[in-house]
């Protein structure tokens, strides 16, 4: 069963990014955990984004788009990346989604992925 | 001998009674869709009461209920609707095939794993073992748990779909996890018990689950010998039950538990109780369940040695407050600390406690009233007793409190 690993940071986590001191540290716990999820051979694909600063929202209504400057501004968690993986079942996602950096400082949003069902009759 | 018909009926009443559970749990192993297996049971429930007392009783009638209900589902599945009208049809060939069926296996403990899965909403899990392994309504469930049926119908409707949806597991968890799983279930089991205990001697008082619980109970201890806490909490609650007749007096007033008829305990209850703690002492492990089980074997002790033993009972409370962070444990240790004399550090513990957690807890102000007026502070016993009665509406524990309040009044006054 394939899982998506939503995995939002705080402020402070996409400050150490690029901070001289912690950013050894923030890198390190992150190719630990995505070095172990490889390891297991449970990713199926996944990313990290940059940070919230730079995203863009649109919106069209009544036919007209609208573009702003960032999410939502007051957010304490922000999306920072994601994994998509195949386990057995909600535990074993549960399992390496507790072990994911951001579970300490954010949180992680576990969901299914969602099958199609087959088209036709 | 000819079956007759009444022999169908209550073949299949009795199967519904005793394999519901084990029944579901089979039919919702494959795709975890435990609403879509209730609605196939219950229509094969149907078929049965129509089938048995003619065509008689089949010689493996849970093995004739599966195969219909799976039967059921696949007829379903493929035509959806529009083809339901063929049962009777499927159903002969479902007692056919059931002849030949293995033995159902007793997937229980899995179901009640799931419904206290850590990933389902902690109010939910009781409501959902009681409907998914003893089969109860939604609107008995919602009466004990004092909800509307239509809003326990939909919490268990989304519950049930997370369960198919979110792929939790439908299977025991690792035996690293086990402890905190098994704790879990067993909190699920005494909320059911709870549902059932607070209004009981309410002349309004909803339907209790009490006897449901101790069912559930008794069930896990079944299908978990090796596990001590089963014991302990099935024990806990042949405790509880066991002094229910003793706690109102003729005339309906609340009777506290050093002042009951010992004669009105239920001896039979008691035995297997204390039975059941021995037998879940050999493990050797701690469990909160076990711990509070025995606080209560001491106070059923005090008939038969004449005295309350205050020093075991403040031994396990220590061993519950170290163990646990409930509020009712340090509630219970501050109480036998002032009766072996420690009043005023009974009273410093109370009011150490977090006043936002025990405030609107009715068990705090009792306890806290008593320590007071243990240690001589007839004032605060007042206001205490005063803020108690502010929080039941119960008549008989009112009257109780009042009793009380007026006495300490009397005191003060002399």
């Amino acid at each position: 069963m394939q899982f998506m690993l939503i995995l939002n940071e705080s402020a402070n986590d996409f400050a150490r990014r690029a901070d001289a001191a912690e950013a050894t540290d923030y890198w390190g716990g992150w190719n630990a955990f995505i070095g172990a999820m490889a390891a297991a051979g449970v990713i199926v694909k996944g990313d990290g984004l940059q940070g919230p600063h730079t995203a863009t929202v649109v919106r069209v209504r009544d036919g007209k788009r609208t573009v702003q400057d960032g999410p939502y501004p007051d957010s304490k968690e922000q999306l920072g990346g994601y994994f998509v993986i195949e386990v057995p079942d909600l535990d074993a996602a549960l399992d390496w989604a507790a072990r994911a950096p951001s579970a300490l400082t954010a949180s992680v949003e576990v969901r299914p992925v969602l099958q199609m069902p087959p088209t036709g009759s | 001998m000819m079956p007759t018909p009444d022999d169908g009926v209550r073949a299949a009443e009795r199967a519904a009674r005793a394999s519901y559970g084990k029944l579901l749990a089979v039919l919702a192993a494959r795709d975890h869709d435990i609403a879509a297996a209730e609605d196939a049971l219950s229509e094969a429930f149907v078929a049965a009461l129509a089938v048995w007392p003619v065509e008689g009783v089949p010689a493996n009638p849970e093995g004739w209920l599966v195969t219909a209900a799976r039967n059921r589902r696949r007829n379903a599945y493929r035509a959806g609707a529009v083809r339901q009208r063929a049962e009777p049809d499927l159903l002969l060939r479902a007692d056919g095939d059931a002849a030949a069926a293995p033995a159902i296996p007793d997937d229980r403990l899995r179901l009640m794993f799931v419904c206290a899965h850590p990933a389902i909403d902690p109010a939910v899990r009781a409501p959902l073992i009681l409907q998914t392994v003893l089969g109860l309504d939604a609107a008995r469930i919602a009466r004990a748990f004092l909800t509307e049926p239509a809003a326990m119908s939909q919490r268990l409707v989304r519950a049930k779909a997370r369960i198919r949806d979110a792929g939790l597991r439908f299977a025991l968890p690792d035996p690293e996890d086990m402890p905190g799983r098994l704790a879990d279930v067993l909190d699920a089991i005494y909320a059911a018990f709870g549902q059932g205990w607070d209004g009981l001697e309410r002349p309004d008082a909803p339907e209790g689950l009490t006897g449901e619980a101790i069912w559930l109970a008794r069930i896990l201890v079944s299908l978990m010998p090796e596990e001590p806490e089963p014991n302990g909490l099935l024990a806990l609650m042949l405790y509880c039950t066991a002094r229910r007749a003793a706690r109102r007096d003729a005339a309906g007033a609340f009777v506290p538990l050093e002042r009951q008829d010992v004669r009105l305990w239920d001896r039979a209850l008691i035995v297997e109780a204390e039975r059941l703690l021995t037998e879940a002492a050999g493990a050797g492990r701690f469990g909160r369940y076990q711990c509070e089980a025995a606080i209560q074997s001491v106070h059923v002790q005090r008939p038969i040695t004449g005295r309350l033993n205050l020093q075991a009972l403040l031994t396990l409370y220590d061993l519950l407050v170290r163990h646990t962070d409930g509020i009712g444990p340090r509630i219970g240790r501050a109480v036998v600390l002032a009766d072996t004399g420690e009043a005023e550090r009974a009273l410093a513990d109370l009011d150490g406690m977090e006043r936002a957690r025990v405030r609107g807890h009715q068990p705090w102000w009792v306890a806290r009233a008593h320590v007071a007026e243990r240690a001589g502070h007839a004032a605060t016993a007042a206001e205490s007793l005063r803020a108690a009665l502010a929080l039941t509406d119960e008549a008989a524990v009112r009257a109780h409190l009042s009793d009380r309040l007026a006495r300490l009044d009397a005191g003060a006054r002399e």
